[in-house]
């Protein structure tokens, strides 16, 4: 790990005071991915600056029955929390689907919002990656393309976001709350990452010296009718191969509202708002679930190595909605897919 | 306002804590990781460093209580916390619960990840979630054995939490 110098917020206007005064500064949560790529020399910030003593712990109920969760929430306290539990389910089974206990301890709601990737030659500063050195190329594109793209990527970068927490948020519509030297606001969980066009360096759509302060989830009626379905090399700690957030609400036998994100797959949690408008009113049953997944698919394009996930999430797509209509979620425990 | 640490003609930063119930007064340099500072300053080795990027669980310490990779947390952001080794459970005297039922399991073979596979086991037991062996086979899943102990790992922890469930004492004791 290359030195850096260490300072501590104590306010939400220090730390975004301390980023815009140093563009080589970092904020430093949890550090479970931060440190870690630190380690590898993947980043090398000049100036650490340290939120864990910011107020930003607390998950509240909001007037309108949803919850707001603070940057600072551990993915354990989200994932247990008995209000998350009752009324955002998905949420607590995506966080539970994802790292070790140790792991989700101390890793904190904010940051796993800024996950970076998991592509290996993001994480191998001996190859060329224009998300980590922009203009050096993709090592990845005609490289070990497995755990790569089907979706949305560009010539310049084929990595997909790492994140279980947040193809959920993504399901749930929740909202980003931001700091900025500009003041706060409010950011579209769906329009918080980003594809990776021309600029596959910038992950989401934080400007500079923003800071996230908390997520807001509004209240749904998606708490019977969900599953978080997550495919992976072995049972447990393990990032995903693909994963698949679906949720419905359901009126007699017909899809009322549907909601399908998708892990593993692109750049950002993947979604298709219009397609799932398409399916209002639609019987909920396997025929519909596979056009809903085919229709998801219609873009997907394979790497090589990754070809299969075409196929693997074609059939993870009709799985979790069959589980979430059926009222039968995936269990974190036990992982057979049922 | 934010609060720089670093004193003028020096890089290390003042740093108080706690482990095993002893308080420390220390300077640290900033990137000094929880796992170096156990091992190589305060030779606290019972703390294994495994793969030191969080993907083994070898070096698993909890901290306020919570299970956590020492190799993960830079030790200044600790300021003011308590934290546990596997040094703080028991000693060889007098041994943890959960270190005897390793014992009697024989639920290690070169040892190595088995501070770690402890500290997480106990922790496991105090987050209360683990009703089953099942369970218990998820909520170890961050705790990686090489030699492949992890039958008698699991029956060890199943052990000491069906203990628990019957015999409220024998939960005090284990905490």
């Amino acid at each position: 790990m290359k030195p850096f110098s260490y300072s501590r917020a104590e306010t939400v206007a220090d730390a975004v005071a301390a980023l815009v005064a140093n563009p080589h500064a970092q904020v430093l949560a949890g550090g479970t991915n931060l440190v870690d790529l630190m380690k590898y020399e993947v980043i090398h910030p000049e100036a650490i600056i340290d939120i864990n003593p910011l107020p930003m712990k607390t998950i509240e109920e909001l007037p309108d029955g949803g919850l707001r969760i603070g940057a600072l929430a551990s993915n354990s306290a989200v994932a247990y929390d008995a209000r998350v539990q009752a009324q955002f389910p998905l949420l607590a089974s995506a966080i539970l689907a994802g790292a070790s206990p140790q792991l989700r301890n101390a890793a904190s709601t904010g940051g796993n919002l800024l996950q970076k990737t998991r592509c290996c030659y993001f994480y191998d500063p001996s190859t060329p990656c224009n998300k980590r050195a922009p203009g050096s190329g993709c090592a990845a594109i005609g490289g070990l393309t497995r755990m790569h793209a089907i979706l949305g990527a560009s010539e310049k970068c084929i990595a997909v976001h790492p994140s279980d927490m947040c193809v959920a948020l993504v399901a749930l519509d929740a909202t980003v709350e931001v700091e900025g030297p500009d003041g706060a606001r409010d950011i579209a969980v769906c329009d918080f990452h980003r594809l990776p066009g021309d600029a596959p360096e910038r992950d989401n759509t934080l400007a500079r010296g923003e800071l996230i302060t908390g997520v807001r989830l509004e209240r749904n009626h998606f708490a019977q009718h969900h599953s978080y379905l997550k495919v992976r090399d072995r049972l447990s700690y393990a990032f995903g191969v693909v994963s698949v957030a679906a949720t419905i609400e359901i009126a007699g036998t017909q899809i009322a509202d549907m909601r399908v994100a998708l892990g593993g797959v692109a750049h950002k949690p993947w979604r298709d708002q219009l397609a799932e408008a398409d399916f209002a009113g639609a019987p909920a049953e396997e025929a519909t679930f596979q056009r809903v997944a085919d229709r998801l698919l219609v873009k997907a394009k394979g790497q090589g190595d990754n070809d299969f996930k075409i196929p693997l999430v074609r059939k993870a797509i009709v799985r979790a909605l069959r589980q979430a209509a059926s009222g039968t979620p995936q269990s974190q425990t036990n992982k057979k897919i049922q | 306002m934010e609060i720089a640490l670093e004193r003028p003609g020096s890089l290390t930063c003042p740093l108080a804590l706690t482990i095993n119930g002893n308080p420390y007064t220390l300077d640290v340099y900033p990137w000094t990781t929880l796992l170096d500072l156990l091992r190589s300053n305060l030779e606290l080795t019972g703390t294994k460093k495994g793969c030191d990027h969080g993907q083994c669980g070898a070096c698993t310490v909890m901290i306020d209580g919570q299970r956590m990779n020492a190799c993960l947390k830079l030790a200044i952001t600790l300021d003011g916390t308590a934290v546990t080794t596997v040094e703080g459970l028991g000693t060889p005297d007098d041994l943890h619960p959960m270190q005897k039922a390793f014992v009697e399991h024989d639920a290690f073979q070169c040892g190595y990840c088995t501070p770690g596979q402890i500290c997480s086991a106990v922790a496991l037991l105090q987050e209360g979630h683990a009703r089953s062996r099942e369970d218990i086979r998820e909520l170890m899943s961050g705790n990686l054995c090489r030699c492949g102990a992890y039958s008698n790992i699991t029956d060890a922890i199943e052990e000491v939490l069906a203990k628990q469930a019957t015999d409220p004492s024998h939960r005090e004791a284990a905490e």
